[in-house]
């Protein structure tokens, strides 16, 4: 029985510190896992395992030696592919980066290390996090845990099956319009993106600088919290991650919600969605009213405006972040250039796949001379109504409830056209706009046994109640205990 | 040259800001290491990478703001300017653009016949990039490298109006903005090296009219020479192409020292869209006027201020002044030798017309490492002063100074060369030398002055040029028969 | 715009790229819709000045960490072709 492999982070140091189980332990059994599970799923796109036993042997040592270095000593963890590894090949799901091996970590990932947690590989996402399915990685496409037919959501898809699948404790994600937080819907796990500048993005591959932020995949909002804790501060080498204290998140949890205020956003439960995801993230409410919270209607009037919005200023800055990408420095390079610029343009139109073609394009445009003003200008402006909508709701309200994403996870192949893709996000969106922390949590499932999500969105740096809720929400649900019915068909692989 | 077209140019000035470390990365800003050497995942745009602004590179800019009375803006911020090329990793310069540092200043040079205001338009910060290595010319190079240790390195920007009216007053601006950079310590201001790049705007129009004509962008003028060469050539050609009714087109030309010439580079019909658009990785930065007058409580006095006070207080000359200002060390090492020997025409004599030649150039840090220190200078004009020594030993104790690093005492204690000023011992050695010179003492009696001249040299060099030529004199005239 | 951007598209990619962009600049047009005039752009979502750092060396990385993902070079370099003039 894949005993530790079940377990949440915090169970599993709890086991630790008993002697009850080793970290060795933990990353055999879950590289074991992944052997015989990643075939199917496929949300790995490197795995680590020498120097996953190596580490883990260190965390037995702390352990034994009574000194262990927090509570993810030893946890088994992986991370998308946008976050740097010194000597692990890190791609951002792009061809051109396909031999890229960074001479640094990532702040983030340094502060894991100095943690203690194992790192068992790099995950699966849409090239250079754009998209919402994995189906824009460059790679392969991941699926989803509970059906392998359905994309795990995206572009963090890898990171949320992973935890889906039990193929790791905890992982990393980023989001930059809901890349975190649609594929923890669509894969039935916590995923939280925290306010923009509470994670440092030093070493985060970049899509959009102002949208960007780190964030974890858990099984429950305790684990999150630990997850948070760890990588959650001010950067020297980050000027937008910003010194505000970071608190005990943990710490926080137990307190209950009685007399919160929650706000619920009349355009997020617009026409055509989901019947059934509507139902469930209304039951959800209903839920913690039971818990002592009072609800009240919020209006977010900028919504539709926001998506617009975003598809200007994200492709915008994903031009100049990808202008690097040019055979000079790192890469891919294409062969056979006549010269320098032939160069240039042979690698990047061999190096990018479609969807990021059509952003640096879209980009290259909004910026170009005499667009400017119409486009990007007028877009960040309407990030201001955005942010404002926010900041009158968050007058009146603590805490805002929705449904993650319109729809459950789609079959593979099934979104064919960029705009409908784009759609997918309307919920996610506004929220980077307004650089504010969210998370989505499982919320139920529909009949025919999708996971559904449920967004909670707090006001800037107040992670600290968007768990507190989470995990009160949790305590009274199972939602989140739920796994995939992964294992019996492929234990005898495993075995093989 | 006679014609009838008004010139119009307009200066870009890069100066590299001495800061320890780049613009926005923990690299050392060197120059001269071994390629590749002094770079980070920041300074080589690495995936992943971020900037963070040098607290140092902003002051040094608003100090320099200052010095040419600028306003400083409060809000101003960074920005990203787009285009492809090698030397730059992420094919986007961080600069800034619409909000820059400081605008509105100026600067008043004398080109003769009189001095004039030439307006600043802006003064920026931004990125340099790294260094593009060919295999022989550009042109004919099959492939070129790139070494990134440049890249990142804290430049100044400081844009004037256009103002200036001939190549002679874009030299004299030049040279005054170089003086006020390296005065104050923002800038090393070594042309050669390239911590100073110069790039040139320039038209012409007939005399009177008020609107400009076609202007032609030059860049590498990367020396007073160049920068007044290329803008002859530019007139001439430009002149030229005026009378014959030829259309200038609008472009960067590129300044061939050793053909000179310019050479176009590249037509504005094909100009870049650098799509600029604020830096998001970087928070804007909040000038307050607190922060202002903190820099300004540090700015050191100015050249011009400080020639002025050197004309009134030290009784120099403009033209001594205006040397002995081009440096502030040199300034300060004047100043401080004036102080110590009381005498500062002297002083500045020397200063200019033997430390000067000594150095291995003007530039600043060879007088910070000077060998003579400013009290001894003092102490060897003291010598001369008393009488130990004569101007003429004074020379050879100067060298050996400088040679040693000894004090002026030390050397003519240690070599013998105090004057011989006892009437006796010199008396004896006038008998010699009138011995000798009987048909000198002839000419003299017979009226020929000059024969005087030569017998002092005579004694002089007897005496191996410890004499006293004050004493020597009045002994030669005691004892030559009256005339 | 795909020279602008230093892509090289196939005849039959600008076609489809083209209708794509259309596609997605007509539903980014509803922007225009919204009266901005008294509104000031958003470039931070969180509002933070004057974040700097001391000028103070942090050490480099060594040449060959830094060149270890050159796709070609010339000795301690980056090597590139022929560079022409646009
Ligand atoms: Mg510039
Ligand atoms: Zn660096």
């Amino acid at each position: 029985m894949a005993a530790l492999a079940s377990l949440t982070a915090h169970e599993l140091g709890a086991r630790y510190r008993s002697g009850e189980a080793t970290p060795t332990q933990a990353a055999t059994e879950y590289l074991a896992r992944i052997e015989a599970l990643d075939p199917e799923v496929r949300a790995f796109l490197t795995v680590t395992r020498e120097a996953a036993l190596r580490r883990a042997a260190e965390a037995d040592a702390r352990f034994k030696a009574g000194a262990p270095l927090g509570p993810l000593d030893g946890v088994p963890v992986a991370l998308k592919d946008v976050l740097c590894t010194r000597g692990i090949r890190t791609t951002s799901g792009s061809k051109i980066l396909e031999r890229f091996v960074p001479p640094y970590d990532a702040t983030v990932v340094a502060r894991l290390f100095a943690a203690g947690a194992v790192l068992l590989g790099k995950l699966n996402m849409d090239e250079f996090a754009m998209g919402s399915s994995t189906e824009h990685s460059a790679f392969f496409t991941t699926h989803n845990p509970w059906d392998l037919a359905r994309v795990p959501g995206g572009s963090s898809g890898g990171a949320a099956a992973a935890v889906a699948a039990g193929m790791a404790a905890l992982t990393l994600g980023t989001d930059t319009g809901g890349s975190i937080r649609q594929p923890a819907a669509f894969s039935g796990v916590l995923g939280m993106k925290p306010t923009y500048g509470r994670v440092s993005r030093y070493g985060v591959i970049a899509f959009a600088s102002s949208l960007d932020q780190v964030g974890p995949f858990a099984r429950d909002a305790e684990d999150a919290a630990l997850m948070l804790g760890v990588i959650a501060g001010a950067d020297p080498m980050d000027a937008t991650a910003i010194d505000v204290p970071v608190p005990d998140y943990r710490a926080a949890l137990g307190q209950g919600i009685e007399g919160l205020r929650l706000g619920v956003p009349a355009e997020y439960f617009m026409d055509g969605m989901d019947p059934e995801v509507e139902q469930a993230v209304r039951t959800a409410i209903a839920t913690l009213e039971k818990l002592g919270a009072r609800t009240e209607p919020v209006s977010l009037p900028h919504t539709e405006y926001g998506l617009a919005a975003y598809y200007v200023i994200a492709p915008a800055e994903a031009s100049s972040n990808l202008a690097r990408y040019d055979g000079v420095k790192y890469g891919l390079r294409a062969p056979g250039a006549r010269d320098l610029i032939d160069m240039y343009s042979k690698t990047r139109a061999a190096g990018f796949g479609a969807e990021v073609k059509r952003r640096v394009m879209l980009g290259t445009y909004v910026l170009s001379a005499g667009y400017y003003d119409a486009y990007y200008g007028q877009a960040q402006k309407v990030r201001t109504l955005v942010r404002r909508d926010f900041e009158q709701a968050f007058a009146r309200v603590d805490l805002i409830v929705a449904p993650t994403t319109p729809g459950v996870a789609f079959k593979m192949g099934e979104r064919e056209d960029p705009l409908q893709m784009y759609l997918n996000d309307i919920f996610t969106i506004p929220v980077n706009l307004a650089g504010l922390p969210g998370v989505s949590i499982p919320g139920g499932f529909t009949q025919a046994g999708l996971p559904i999500g449920l967004q909670l969105i707090a006001p800037a740096f107040d992670e600290a109640t968007l768990l507190r809720v989470a995990h009160a929400y949790q305590t009274v649900t199972d939602w989140h205990t739920r796994r995939p019915a992964l294992d019996v068909p492929t234990a005898d692989r495993a075995l093989r | 040259m006679m014609n009838n077209y008004e010139t119009i140019i307009g200066l870009e000035v890069h100066a590299q800001l001495s800061t320890v470390t780049k613009m926005f990365c923990g690299c050392r800003a060197v120059f001269g290491a071994a390629p590749n050497t002094a770079t980070c995942p920041v300074c080589q745009g690495m995936p992943g990478s971020l900037p963070f602004i040098n607290r140092r590179a902003v002051e040094f800019g608003i100090m320099t703001a200052l010095a040419i009375g600028c306003e400083i803006n409060a809000h101003n911020r960074f920005a990203r300017k787009h285009y492809y090329y090698p030397d730059m990793p992420k094919n986007y310069q961080i600069s800034q653009y619409e909000e820059p540092l400081a605008e509105h200043g100026r600067l008043i040079v004398d080109a003769g016949p009189g001095p004039r205001e030439i307006g600043i338009q802006r003064v920026h910060l931004e990125e340099d990039v790294g260094k593009l290595l060919h295999e022989g010319a550009l042109e004919t190079a099959q492939s070129s490298s790139v070494d990134y240790n440049r890249a990142g390195v804290p430049l100044m920007e400081i844009v004037s109006t256009p103002d200036l009216r001939s190549p002679d007053e874009a030299a004299v601006y030049l040279r005054a903005l170089r003086a006020i950079v390296v005065y104050l310590g923002v800038c090393d201001g070594n042309m050669e090296e390239g911590s100073l790049r110069c790039d040139a705007n320039i038209s012409l129009r007939p005399r009177g009219q008020t609107e400009y004509g076609t202007k032609v962008e030059i860049k590498n003028l990367n020396s007073f020479r160049n920068v007044r060469d290329a803008l002859e050539h530019e007139i001439k050609r430009q002149t030229r192409a005026l009378e014959t009714n030829e259309r200038i087109v609008q472009e960067t030309r590129l300044w061939d020292p050793d053909r000179m010439v310019t050479v176009s580079m590249r037509s504005k019909e094909f100009a870049h869209d650098y799509r600029y658009f604020p830096e998001p990785d970087l928070p804007p930065l909040d000038v307050q006027p607190a922060w202002v007058e903190e820099v300004r409580a540090r700015l050191p006095e100015l050249p011009e201020a400080r020639r002025a006070r050197f004309q009134a207080d030290y009784a120099l000359s403009v033209y001594e002044a205006d040397l002995l200002t081009q440096g502030r060390s040199l300034a300060d090492y004047f100043e401080a030798a004036a102080r110590a020997a009381g005498k500062p025409k002297s002083v500045a004599n020397w200063v200019l017309n033997e430390l000067l030649r000594e150095l291995p150039a003007a530039a600043d840090p060879a007088i910070e490492d000077c060998p003579i220190p400013p009290a001894n200078l003092a102490g060897l004009l003291a010598l001369i002063d008393d009488g130990t020594i004569s101007g003429k030993i004074a020379k050879d104790v100067f060298e050996k100074m400088y040679r040693s690093g000894d004090t002026a005492q030390a050397i003519v204690s240690r070599e013998g060369l105090t004057q011989v000023a006892d009437e006796g011992a010199l008396g004896a050695a006038v008998d010699r030398v009138l011995g000798e010179h009987a048909k000198v003492v002839e000419d003299y009696r017979a009226g020929k002055k000059a024969a005087l001249g030569f017998l002092v040299g005579q004694v002089m060099k007897a005496t191996q040029g410890k004499a006293n030529p004050a004493l020597a004199n009045r002994l030669l005239i005691e004892k030559l028969p009256k005339v | 715009m795909a020279r602008l951007a230093r892509l090289d598209l196939s005849a039959a990619d600008k076609e489809r790229m083209r209708s794509e962009l259309d596609k997605i600049l007509g539903y980014i047009d509803k922007l225009r819709a919204l009266d901005t005039r008294d509104v000031l752009p958003t470039s931070h979502a969180v509002p933070v000045t004057n974040v700097m750092r001391d000028d103070v060396e942090r050490p480099s990385l060594p040449a060959e960490d830094m060149l270890a993902n050159a796709p070609d070079r010339y000795r301690e370099m980056f090597r590139v072709p022929r560079i022409i003039e646009e």
